[in-house]
């Protein structure tokens, strides 16, 4: 996922803008990707698990993202940006779901389970992806 | 739907139809609500060599009209439709599922003019003087707002929309704003308010704005003027005024460039004159 091609602050998709909406109603952790590749948010269910909120990272791209989460396969292997769910919807454009291991930007190590789905418009362009993580708590369902 | 009747003969009672003549001599047409009936009169003994018609989205207070617009009948005659991309149907096939039977006593092929579909996508389109662009926006189903341009003037119209919808306007980005891309910086922005603000709470996500958020948008899209559109059928023309109060109120300092549309009303964007938005009277 390269840097960003659209400056910030340019117009977002409509797609994208009532997926933002959507999120910040939810308590659902959820994160977006345009369709640069750049996480342009994350509502406070997920600031609360990442340790920081979204207004004071601002939109990146997603590699410094992955880089800052060091994502792992449960196992504590390495988990490449383009393996991860997200990293799956946006490069191979098809939903997919994982559990991953990251750390958050206040240090702490959690296991999550993800899914991610790329976002299609009506003339089949692509918008971005949409992310949905929790926490995988021993004994839960 | 339409409001005919003894109150509202102020501002009129047809669903959305504007006309937009351009100085090359085209004619746009913005919607096709029962407004384009009258309009096609008016037209009849200065028919332009074609005709345009944007629609910004197919619900039938935008649509209905069609069947009335007497150039639809004219021999011959190229008419251009534009609108909301689809998919799985073709933008024919979307209108023919009202302008057909049971529902219209007539196929859309069978009528006399010379129609032509187009899917209104974002890439900026030309016709003849003027320059268009069509951005989706926040209303119920596939909605459009048309951005116009010519010589450098600028008219806006976003007839049916929700900007506010699970957002605060006061707040959030303007690149996050439904809308905010084609409406930035326009001179003349035709925008919906449906609602008084009491009002609107109990309409939360029905694709339409209250004043406060219409007056919102057009401050963050640092508009020249606006426009206050789709009146609320329940609405009677005293009613309106109070709205129009209301918008007023909110925008300190630009009170004589907040007006109501009203049927018939003429707004000129010319050469270098400053625009004209005709008041009702």
């Amino acid at each position: 996922m390269s840097d960003p091609a659209v400056a910030p602050g340019s117009p977002k998709s409509l797609p994208l803008i009532l997926a933002r909406e959507l999120a910040s109603n939810l308590a659902t952790p959820m994160f977006l990707l345009d369709a640069e590749g750049i996480l342009v948010y994350f509502n406070d269910a997920a600031a609360r698990l990442l340790g920081k909120q979204f207004a004071d990272l601002g939109e990146i791209p997603s590699g410094e993202f992955g880089d800052a989460l060091q994502m792992t396969f449960p196992d504590g292997q390495p988990l490449p940006l383009n393996e991860s769910p997200a990293g799956i919807a946006f490069f191979e454009r098809r939903p997919a779901h994982k559990k991953l291991v990251a750390t958050s930007y206040d240090g702490v190590r959690r296991q999550y389970e993800a899914t991610a789905y790329p976002l299609f418009g009506t003339e089949g362009e692509m918008h971005g992806v949409i992310s949905v993580f929790w926490q995988d708590l021993p004994g839960e369902p | 739907m339409a409001a005919p009747g003894p109150d509202t003969v102020k501002y009129g009672g047809n669903t959305s139809c504007v006309e937009v003549r351009l100085a090359s001599g085209h004619s746009l047409i913005l919607d096709a609500g029962t407004g384009i009936r009258p309009l096609g009169v008016l037209m009849q003994d200065d028919l332009p060599s074609e005709v345009h018609i944007l629609l910004t989205h197919l619900h039938l207070d935008h649509l209905q009209g069609l069947g009335f617009f007497r150039p639809l009948f004219v021999p011959g005659l190229d008419i251009h439709i534009w609108g909301p991309t689809s998919p799985v149907q073709h933008l024919s096939e979307r209108i023919a599922m009202y302008l057909s039977p049971p529902l219209f006593p007539l196929r859309l092929e069978d009528v006399p003019s010379h129609l032509t579909f187009h899917d209104a996508t974002e890439e900026v389109v030309t016709i003849g003087s003027a320059t268009i662009r069509a951005a989706k926006v926040t209303h119920q189903g596939p909605t459009l707002g048309y951005r116009i341009e010519e010589n450098g003037r600028v008219l806006v119209y976003i007839p049916d929309h929700e900007p506010a919808l699970g957002t605060d306007l006061s707040s959030i980005p303007e690149s996050w704003v439904s809308g905010h891309g084609i409406a930035s910086g326009a001179e003349v922005l035709m925008h919906d308010a449906q609602y008084r603000d009491d009002e609107y709470d109990a309409h939360i996500g029905w694709g339409h704005s209250g004043v406060d958020a219409a007056i919102q948008f057009a401050q963050k899209a640092d508009v020249d003027n606006l426009v206050l559109f789709h009146h609320d059928p329940y609405h009677t023309d005293r009613e309106l005024e109070v709205l129009l109060g209301a918008a007023r109120a909110k925008w300190l300092g630009m009170e004589d460039r907040i007006n109501l549309a009203f049927e018939g009303m003429t707004i000129t964007l010319e050469g270098t004159s400053p625009v004209h938005v005709e008041q009702a009277h």
